[in-house]
């Protein structure tokens, strides 16, 4: 299994590199960093454009600009944006506050849909299996920003209803707040619920669909009855035998689901006042920024890199089929 | 298997030059019997006959509904500002006195046109992606699942954005466009598994040792075998379309001003969202009704068509009816 994993990893490994170059030479083909300089009224003296022309290096061909801005990601550096700030001391901030989104989002959205989707299976045609194929067919029509701009609707009823601010909705912390630890760890969740429930609602949504559909075909399957019969009770049968069948086919679409996953936190990402990546990429584009649209890019080519090989991972861990095979000399 | 001998027997006529009008009736005959199942299998269910209805009820309206409104999306009402719906201006009006009754039909025309052309080219380039790659094996099929892999990597939304101040200014076609070459990739891996089985069937085997050329292998017999999967797979591709359309145009990276979609609308609507929530509202409610409806719609194309998927559900349920039998059986 070691092997397969590492041939894999290569191949994800090629997929980043060429994905990155792909963004950096779309990006600097279509930029125009210099417009905005030309557009100003008065118009900047001609030796001002030249030097910032200079300095973007916009006269080198794409390759030779993307080969010296990789060169110096390797070393660590990413560097500078339009305006003229290193990408790097912005970087791991801004990562820090995506990841805890995708985290919890991800944690939250598996766990909730799985469960959703395997009580929708076992209640079939119940009122319980209705509701929640209601609610994922109307939350998977619903785009991201739709479903954040409501939440921030809803959390401003609620706010209005309670007569306090239960929970905020810009930004991840309040920066004016004194007090201890305690106080700020309650703050900070009073700023994460809504932007966390926007990016799990769609999840669990996604996941539960595909979820209830693998449960109802175990559901009918020989071995669960095998298991019922030499005396399990239904609870443990579809927990221990039922569930963790179902799970393996889910294991494979977790890679798809990131990409879901990304899209969606750029949306919440702006909506919320949160500055991660996402906010990143749209800040980016408007400003014709080549260097921080190609270091998003990176950044989502690792994440969905590093999910689809935890998906492999996963899928051998849960289907022992996979780790017997890859011991009887299969690749 | 009386596929098979259907199609071995189509192969073998079209490829001795003839015989078309002899085959035509039976074979005309039995498709339109299959067709009839499958219709009544699929009016049978309630939620995808009210898709169905309301996707066509909205698309009329989005046309329909501007010739009966007294005002056009472009039409500033210089004495009517940030008014909620009333009888001369039914969704309200926009800070600057734009009618938003107009402006939703106008986005809703743009955001289901893109949709639906998105979603039928998506499919179209899947599906002759996905039989190539599956047909040919090899070293094709490498490369072309390599480049789906990639595109995977790289998700469509970020090359779209990127791409995007290239079509400032141009028509939405290119933009329309642009959302096809990048929408495609998870229906092509689809058909490629399909097409390696359907590869090794017997007609398709006859077909080849009679000579024919590969296209005509993959557009006579291939691709109309998984006809229902790329029928399903068209209707899901454009609720998808909608989505990425409006997201897109949600940063201004899609549909460009003056003209509107329906992702332009709440973006504007919603920044003022909670103060003055008919901004956003029926933009954001018809939206989502048409995408729900779409999905239905392709819900219960799937479950017509290929009724296999749901027998696992029936059987479950006859047992839970046998068992409650029982028990009632042992109590009395």
């Amino acid at each position: 299994m070691g092997g397969f994993l590492i041939r894999r990893l290569a191949n994800y490994v090629l997929l980043c590199l060429v994905a990155t170059f792909l963004a950096y030479a779309l990006a600097s083909l279509t930029f125009d960093p210099l417009a905005r300089l030309a557009e100003r009224n008065p118009p900047p003296p001609a030796a001002v454009v030249e030097s910032m022309r200079q300095e973007l290096r916009l006269d080198e061909p794409v390759p030779q600009r993307f080969a010296s801005w990789f060169g110096g990601v390797v070393r660590g550096d990413f560097g500078r944006t339009v305006t003229g700030q290193t990408i790097s001391d912005e970087l791991g901030r801004r990562i820090g506050v995506s990841l805890r989104l995708f985290l919890l989002g991800t944690v939250v959205g598996v766990a909730a849909g799985v469960l959703v989707g395997m009580v929708g299976a076992v209640r079939q045609h119940r009122p319980a299996d209705y509701l929640g194929t209601l609610f994922a067919f109307v939350l998977l029509s619903m785009p991201t920003f739709l479903v954040g701009t409501l939440l921030k609707f809803g959390g401003l009823q609620l706010n209005l209803a309670a007569g306090t601010t239960l929970v905020y909705f810009t930004g991840e912390y309040d920066p004016g707040l004194r007090g201890g630890w305690g106080s700020a760890l309650v703050d900070r969740l009073q700023h994460l619920v809504l932007p966390t429930l926007t990016i799990a609602l769609h999840q669990i949504a996604y996941y539960s669909r595909y979820q209830r559909s693998a449960m109802l075909d175990v559901l009918g399957s020989e071995f669960l009855r095998t298991a019922r019969a030499k005396g399990l009770t239904r609870r443990q049968a579809l927990l221990r035998h039922g569930l963790r069948t179902a799970l393996v086919p889910m294991a494979t679409l977790f890679a798809f689901g990131f990409g879901l996953l990304v899209t969606g936190s750029v949306f919440t990402e702006r909506i919320f006042g949160w500055y991660g990546m996402g906010d990143w990429l749209v800040y980016g584009i408007e400003q014709q920024d080549t260097n921080i649209v190609a270091t998003v890019t990176l950044f989502v080519a690792v994440m969905v890199l590093v999910s689809g090989w935890l998906a492999d991972v996963l899928y051998a861990v849960l289907d022992p089929r996979v780790r017997i095979g890859s011991l009887g000399g299969h690749r | 298997m009386t596929l098979g001998v259907r199609e071995a027997k189509r192969a073998g006529t079209t490829g001795a030059g003839g015989g078309g009008p002899v085959d035509a009736a039976p074979d005309g005959l039995r498709a339109s019997t299959r067709g009839r199942l499958v219709l009544r299998r699929f009016l049978r269910s309630r939620s995808a006959v009210f898709g169905l209805v309301t996707i066509a009820a909205l698309y009329v309206l989005a046309f329909v509904g501007p010739l009966l409104a007294p005002w056009d999306h472009t039409q500033q009402d210089y004495s009517a500002f940030l008014r909620p719906p009333s009888t001369s201006h039914w969704f309200g009006t926009t800070q600057i006195g734009e009618d938003v009754f107009a402006q939703t039909m106008r986005g809703l025309q743009k955001s289901l046109t893109i949709g639906l052309l998105v979603g039928l080219l998506s499919t179209l380039v899947a599906a002759v992606v996905g039989a190539v790659a599956g047909y040919f094996g090899g070293w094709v099929d490498r490369v072309l699942m390599w480049l789906v892999d990639l595109l995977l990597v790289l998700p469509s939304f970020l090359v779209v954005a990127i791409a995007s101040p290239a079509f400032r200014g141009h028509s939405w076609v290119l933009f329309a466009l642009l959302l096809a070459a990048f929408g495609w990739m998870l229906t092509a891996r689809i058909v490629r598994g399909m097409t390696l089985t359907l590869r090794e069937r017997e007609f398709v085997r006859a077909a080849r040792f009679m000579g024919q050329p590969s296209w005509h292998i993959i557009a006579r017999h291939i691709l109309p075998n998984m006809a229902s999967l790329l029928i399903i797979d068209a209707t899901l591709n454009v609720g998808t379309a909608v989505l990425a359309e409006t997201g897109l145009s949600y940063f201004g990276f899609g549909v460009q001003p003056p003209d509107v979609s329906l992702g332009t609308l709440i973006a504007s609507g919603s920044r003022s969202a909670l103060t003055f929530p008919w901004l956003f509202l029926f933009a954001g409610g018809f939206l989502t009704l048409a995408v729900l409806c779409v999905n239905l719609v392709g819900d219960g194309l799937r479950a017509a068509i290929d009724p296999s998927a749901a027998r696992g559900t029936a059987r479950v349920r006859g047992a839970r009816r046998a068992r409650r039998f029982l028990r009632r059986a042992g109590a009395a």
